[in-house]
C-alpha cells in the first residue's frame, strides 16, 4: 500500500497544533488539543486501511470496497470522545465556579517531594531510626 | 488435598464473620481446619497421593499437588501445630478483642498457604504459595499497625524473603524452561541441565530458601519479626514458615546433591548461622528474644543436615525438623502465658515461677530437655544421626558439637530465666493461667516424647525419600550403642553446663551482634528511598504541562530512532485519492492551525468545530458513510456543549505562558507533528498481512444479518469493544452529573424537576411562553421545534433500525434523537426539555444498559455466546415479513445511552447552569438595590 500525502501532512499538523494546545495550562485549551489530537489519531487508523466504496453489501464488489475495521475502531473512538469533552467541560465549568479560573495547578504532593530532593532527604516512608 | 485447601480458604474468609458473631470459643472451632490436614496426612501415612488439577493451560501451570514423605511431615507439622496454637489463641487473646477476628482469618488463611506450599509439585504453584506465605507472615507481624516497631519488623521482613523468593523464581524459571515442565517429579525423571546453568539456578533457589529460614547473611529480620502476638511468633516464626526454606532444601536436595555450589553455600551459611544465632541468644533478656534467637541457630543446623546432601544428614534433618517444631513452638506458648500472667518477659524481672506454674514448668523442661538431645525425647533422635552423619568430617562436626553445646547453655537460660528463684529479684506475682492456656505447651511439649518412641516408624516412612539422597543406609532410632554419637552427646551436654555456668558468673555476655547484615539493609532501603525521591523529583513536577511534555518527549525520541533505523519506507506515495480530500484536508489543516494560535475561547471552539466538519468531509471521501454521519452529529453536539460551557467563562484563555516555554512548547508540538507524520508515513506500508476484515463481509450478512458491515460489526463482531464503550459513556455522564449538581442539590433539584413541570399540567402542546423564563425567548422558534421534534425522534429511531443494512445504528440515532432535544431545549430552556423527556436522565442510562447487558446474557442463557446475535423470520399479518437480529435489540440500549447522555449534558450544563446563573443575577441585583436604598 502507498499512503496518501494529503493525509499525512494533515496528521502531522494535527498532532502540531493538538500537542500545542495541550501543553498549557488552561482546562478548555486542554480539552480542544484533545479533539485536535484524537482528530489526527482517527485520520493515522483511517489511513491504515484502503479507501474505496462504502462497506455496505451488495452496494459494490468486495474487492472495492474500503476496510470496515478502522471504521469501526474510529466510530467507537468519536462516540468516547463526545463523553470526555463532556466530562472535561464540566470539569472546567467547576474548577471555574471554584477557584475563579480553569487552569490546572501544580500537584501539591509532586511539590513536596521535589522540596524533599532539594533538600537531600527521604520520603521518610520506612523511618530507620 | 484440594479439599484442603479449599477448607482453609472458607475458614480463613469466614472467619472474621465467626469470631464477631461467636467470641473467643469459635476459634476451638475453626482450629478443626488445620487438624483435618493433620489427620489426612496421618491417615495416608506411607502413601505417596498427588492430583492434578488444570490452572493456566496456556502457560502449562497446573495445580499440581503431591505429597510425599517429606511433605506428609510438614503437613503433621504444619497441621498439627497450627491447631494446638489455634486453639491456645483462644485464650490468649482478651475476650472480644476487635482484631482477633482479623488474626484468625490471616492465620487461618497463611496455614492454608502453607498446607499448598508443602503440596506443591509444580514449582510456579510452589512460588505463588510461598509468596502467599510471606505476605500473611506481613500482616502477622504488623499486627499491631499502631507500633512504629511492628510496621518496620513487618516491612523489613516483607523486603528481604520477598527479595530472596524473587531471585528464587529465576532459578524455578531456569530449571522450568530447560526441561520444559515446570512439575518438580517431572523435572527430576528427566535430564537435568549442567555445570554453570545448574549451579546458578542452585544458587538462586538457596537465595529465596535461605532468606526464608533466616539464615545469615539474611538471619536480621526474624528477631525483628518477634513484634507479632506471641501464638503468630511460635507458629509462624519458630514451628512452619521458617521451615519451608529448609523444606525446600531437602525437597531439591536429591537432584542438586552433586552440585558443589549446592552443598557448601548450605553448610556454610548454616554453619555460620548456628554459631552466630547461639551466642546472640545468650545475650538476650527478652525470653522471647532469647527463643528468636536460638531459632535462627536452629535453622542453621537444619540447613547443614539438608543441604548436606547424604542420607544419615537428610534423616537427621528431618528428626530434627520435627523436633524442633515441637519444642520450640510449646517453648514460645510458655513464654507467652508467662507474659499474660506477669506482663514481663524479661528474665530479670521473673523470679519463682517455677513453684506457682508447676505444670508450665515440667512443659517447658520437657522441652528444653528435647532441644538439649536428651533421649527419649525427639531431639535426642536427631542429634545422634547429626554426629553420624559427619562423623568423617571433624570441622563440621566440632562445628556442630560447639552450637549444640550453646543450645544446651541458652535452654538452661531460658528455664533459669523464667522458672528459678533469684535471690535478688522480687519474687513474681501471676495472675492465675487456666488449664486452656497451660494445656497447648503442655501438649506440644510431651508430643515431642512420639517422634523420640517411636524413631523406627517414622524412619520406615522417611526411607523412600532419604534414599534419594546417596551414602551410605542408616536408620533413626532411638539406641545405636555405644559410639561416636554418644560421646558427642555427653559433651555437648557438659559443655553446655559450663557455657551456662560461665555465662551466669559474668554480668554481661561479649558483644556480638548479627555483623553488619542488618545497616547493611537500612543503607541499602535507605539509598532506593533516596533515589526514589530524587527520580521522583526529577521527572514528576507536579505541572501538567511538564508531564505531558515529558511523555511526548519521550514518544519524539523514540519514534525518531525508530523511524531513522528500522522503519519499512514505502515504495512511492500517492498524493491523494481524490482531489476534493486536498480541499477537505487543506480546510482541517488550517483550521486546526488557526485554533492553536486563537487567544479567545469562542474563536478556538468555532475553529475546532470547522475542523471536525472537515473530518466528517474526509470520511465520506474515503469512502466512510457512518463515520462521517456519526462525526457531522458528535461535532454539533460538542458545539451545543461547548457554547453551553463557554457562555459562563470568560471571552479569553487566562494567562498566557510565557515566551521562553512558548518556544520550547512549539518546538516540542512541531517534533510531535513530524514524528506522527513519519510514523503515518511508514506505518502504511507496514502492512503486509492480510487485513483480518477480508472475513467480515461474509459474516456480516451470514452472522449479524445485515449488510452494512461497520455497523453489524459494532453490535456483533465487536460488540464487546461496544460494550465497553457505552459503560464509558454512562461513566462520564454519571461525572458530568456530579461534578455540576452539589451533594446537596443533586437530589432536590434532579428528583424534583422533570415532575415539577408535569404537576403544572405541562405548558400544553403549541401554547408556548407561558413562564417567566420563556418570555425572553422566541415563542416561533418554540413552536416550530415543537412541531418538528416528534419527526426528528422518528428519524432517529428510523436510524436505529436501519442501521443494520444501511448508514445509522444505534449510535446516530440515538444522537439524532439527542438533537431533537437540545434543539428543544435551546429555543424554550429547561421547562421545554422537561415538556419534551420527562424522565430523570439516569434513568433512561441505567435502561440502555440494562437492555445492553440483559441482550448479551440472554444469548448466553440461550446456549449461545454472551452478545451472541440470533437471526429471527416472522411472517405478520399486516407488517408482512419481519427480518429480525436479536443484535438489534442492543442496540436500542445503545441508543437509549446515547439519548441519556445528551440528556444529562443538557440538564448539568444547560439547565443547572442557567438556574446558577440566574440566581446570581438576582443575589447581584438583590445587593444593587441595598445598595440604592443605602444612598437614598
Amino acid at each position: 500500500m502507498t499512503p496518501n500525502l494529503v493525509y499525512v501532512v494533515v496528521i502531522g499538523v494535527l498532532f502540531a497544533a493538538g500537542v500545542s494546545m495541550l501543553l498549557e495550562r488552561s482546562l478548555t485549551r486542554i480539552l480542544m488539543g484533545m479533539i485536535l489530537l484524537g482528530n489526527g489519531v482517527n485520520l493515522l487508523i483511517l489511513l491504515g486501511g484502503k479507501a474505496g466504496a462504502p462497506p455496505i453489501v451488495g452496494g459494490a464488489p468486495e474487492s472495492e470496497m474500503a476496510d470496515p475495521l478502522p471504521q469501526i475502531m474510529i466510530l467507537t473512538a468519536i462516540v468516547i470522545t463526545l463523553g470526555m469533552t463532556a466530562f472535561l467541560l464540566a470539569l472546567a465549568y467547576r474548577s471555574w465556579a471554584m477557584a475563579g479560573h480553569d487552569e490546572v495547578q501544580d500537584d501539591v504532593e509532586d511539590r513536596r517531594i521535589m522540596l524533599l530532593a532539594e533538600r537531600d532527604e527521604g520520603s521518610g516512608a520506612e523511618d530507620n531510626s | 488435598m484440594l479439599l484442603l485447601l479449599i477448607l482453609h480458604a472458607v475458614a480463613a474468609l469466614s472467619a472474621p464473620l465467626l469470631v464477631r458473631a461467636g467470641g473467643n470459643r469459635v476459634l476451638y472451632g475453626l482450629a478443626l481446619v488445620p487438624a483435618a490436614a493433620s489427620a489426612w496426612a496421618f491417615a495416608n501415612t506411607g502413601d505417596v497421593k498427588s492430583e492434578t488439577y488444570p490452572w493456566v493451560p496456556h502457560l502449562d501451570v497446573d495445580l499440581a499437588l503431591r505429597m510425599g514423605p517429606l511433605a506428609w511431615l510438614m503437613l503433621l507439622v504444619v497441621g498439627g501445630i497450627g491447631a494446638v496454637v489455634l486453639a491456645y489463641s483462644s485464650k490468649y487473646f482478651t475476650e472480644g478483642d476487635p482484631n482477633l477476628g482479623r488474626f484468625a482469618g490471616v492465620f487461618l488463611g497463611f496455614a492454608g498457604a502453607m498446607t499448598g506450599l508443602v503440596l506443591s509439585d509444580d514449582l510456579i504453584v510452589l512460588y505463588v504459595f510461598w509468596e502467599l506465605t510471606t505476605v500473611f507472615s506481613y500482616l502477622l507481624i504488623g499486627h499491631s499497625p499502631e507500633q512504629a516497631a511492628a510496621r518496620r519488623a513487618a516491612m523489613q521482613a516483607l523486603v528481604v524473603t520477598t527479595a530472596g523468593g524473587l531471585a528464587m523464581l529465576v532459578g524455578f524459571v531456569m530449571l522450568g524452561e530447560h526441561a520444559g515442565t515446570y512439575k518438580w517429579s517431572e523435572i527430576t525423571a528427566g535430564q537435568l541441565p549442567e555445570g554453570g546453568y545448574l549451579a546458578t539456578a542452585a544458587v538462586l533457589i538457596l537465595a529465596g530458601a535461605l532468606s526464608k529460614s533466616a539464615i545469615f547473611p539474611f538471619s536480621f529480620w526474624l528477631p525483628s519479626a518477634m513484634a507479632a502476638p506471641t501464638p503468630a511468633s511460635a507458629y509462624l516464626h519458630a514451628a512452619s514458615m521458617v521451615k519451608a526454606g529448609v523444606f525446600l532444601i531437602g525437597l531439591l536436595g536429591p537432584a542438586f546433591g552433586d552440585v558443589v555450589a549446592w552443598r557448601w553455600v548450605t553448610v556454610a551459611a548454616g554453619v555460620v548461622t548456628m554459631l552466630l544465632g547461639g551466642w546472640a541468644a545468650m545475650r538476650q533478656h527478652d525470653l522471647k528474644l532469647v527463643l528468636a534467637y536460638g531459632t535462627v541457630s536452629q535453622l542453621g543446623l537444619l540447613t547443614v543436615a539438608f543441604g548436606a546432601g547424604s542420607r544419615t544428614a537428610a534423616l537427621a534433618g528431618a528428626a530434627l525438623l520435627v523436633s524442633h517444631a515441637l519444642f520450640k513452638a510449646a517453648l514460645f506458648l510458655v513464654v507467652g502465658v508467662i507474659d499474660h500472667a506477669t506482663g514481663t518477659r524479661d528474665l530479670r524481672e521473673l523470679s519463682g515461677l517455677g513453684r506457682r506454674m508447676p505444670a508450665l514448668a515440667i512443659a517447658a523442661t520437657l522441652a528444653v530437655a528435647s532441644m538439649a538431645g536428651l533421649p527419649p525425647l525427639a531431639g535426642f533422635v536427631g542429634k545422634e544421626a547429626a554426629f553420624a552423619a559427619f562423623e568423617q568430617e571433624p570441622l563440621i562436626l566440632l562445628a556442630l558439637v560447639a552450637g549444640s553445646g550453646l543450645t544446651v547453655a541458652y535452654g538452661l537460660r531460658v528455664l533459669w530465666g523464667a522458672f528459678a528463684d533469684k535471690p535478688d529479684t522480687a519474687r513474681a506475682l501471676p495472675t492465675p493461667s487456666g488449664a486452656a492456656l497451660v494445656g497447648p505447651p503442655l501438649l506440644l511439649a510431651c508430643a515431642g516424647l512420639i517422634p523420640g518412641l517411636f524413631a523406627t516408624r517414622l524412619d520406615g516412612v522417611l526411607a523412600p525419600w532419604a534414599a534419594e539422597f546417596g551414602g551410605p543406609a542408616y536408620h533413626l532410632g532411638l539406641w545405636h550403642g555405644f559410639g561416636l554419637p554418644v560421646l558427642l552427646s555427653v559433651v555437648v551436654l557438659g559443655l553446655g553446663l559450663s557455657i551456662f555456668a560461665a555465662a551466669r558468673r559474668r554480668d554481661s555476655w561479649p558483644a556480638q551482634r548479627f555483623p553488619a547484615a542488618e545497616s547493611v539493609y537500612r543503607r541499602i532501603m535507605g539509598a532506593v528511598d533516596r533515589a526514589a525521591v530524587e527520580v521522583t523529583g526529577f521527572t514528576q513536577r507536579g505541572s501538567l504541562p511538564f508531564s505531558l511534555g515529558m511523555i511526548l518527549v519521550v514518544m519524539v525520541v523514540i519514534g525518531t530512532v525508530t523511524l531513522a533505523l528500522g522503519a519499512p519506507w514505502p515504495a512511492g506515495i500517492r498524493l491523494w485519492d481524490s482531489p476534493l480530500q486536498l480541499v477537505a484536508g487543506a480546510v482541517v489543516a488550517a483550521s486546526a492551525l488557526l485554533a492553536a494560535r486563537a487567544r479567545r475561547r469562542m474563536t478556538a471552539m468555532i475553529l475546532v468545530g470547522v475542523g471536525g466538519y472537515g473530518m466528517a468531509v474526509l470520511f465520506i471521501l474515503h469512502g466512510a458513510p457512518d463515520l462521517a454521519l456519526t462525526q457531522f452529529l458528535v461535532e454539533t453536539a460538542t458545539i451545543v456543549m461547548f457554547l453551553l460551557v463557554l457562555r459562563r467563562l470568560p471571552a479569553f484563555f487566562s494567562a498566557r505562558p510565557l515566551v521562553g516555554s512558548r518556544v520550547v512548547r512549539n518546538v516540542v508540538a512541531v517534533a510531535s507533528g513530524l514524528v506522527a507524520a513519519g510514523m503515518a508515513y511508514a506505518a502504511v506500508s507496514g502492512r503486509q498481512a492480510v487485513p483480518i476484515s477480508v472475513d467480515f463481509p461474509d459474516l456480516a450478512v451470514s452472522y449479524g444479518g445485515g449488510t452494512n458491515i461497520v455497523n453489524v460489526a459494532l453490535v456483533d463482531i465487536r460488540a464487546w469493544d461496544t460494550m465497553g464503550e457505552i459503560s464509558v459513556l454512562v461513566v462520564a455522564a454519571t461525572g458530568v452529573a456530579s461534578l455540576i449538581f452539589r451533594r446537596d442539590d443533586a437530589l432536590r433539584g434532579r428528583s424534583t424537576s422533570p415532575s415539577g413541570s408535569l404537576t403544572n399540567g405541562g405548558p400544553g402542546w403549541l401554547r408556548a411562553g407561558d413562564t417567566p423564563e420563556a418570555r425572553r425567548q422566541s415563542i416561533i422558534l418554540q413552536v416550530v421545534t415543537r412541531l418538528l421534534f416528534h419527526t426528528i425522534v422518528l428519524f432517529s429511531i428510523y436510524l436505529l433500525f436501519s442501521g443494520h443494512n444501511e448508514p445509522g445504528g444505534g449510535f446516530a440515532g440515538g444522537l439524532v434523537a439527542g438533537l431533537a432535544l437540545t434543539t428543544r431545549y435551546l429555543a424554550g430552556g429547561k421547562p421545554e426539555l422537561n415538556a419534551a423527556a420527562p424522565v430523570d436522565a439516569g434513568l433512561v442510562l441505567g435502561t440502555g444498559l440494562l437492555i445492553a447487558v440483559g441482550s448479551g446474557l440472554a444469548a448466553m442463557i440461550a446456549g449461545g455466546q454472551v452478545l451472541q446475535s440470533a437471526l429471527i423470520d416472522l411472517h405478520l399479518p399486516v407488517l408482512g415479513h419481519i427480518h429480525f437480529a436479536t443484535s438489534a435489540v442492543f442496540d436500542i440500549g445503545v441508543y437509549l445511552i446515547v439519548v441519556g447522555l445528551v440528556l444529562e449534558i443538557l440538564r448539568s450544563l444547560g439547565a443547572e447552569l442557567d438556574r446558577r446563573h440566574d440566581a446570581g443575577s438576582a443575589s447581584e441585583a438583590a445587593t444593587g438595590d441595598d445598595r440604592v436604598k443605602e444612598l437614598v
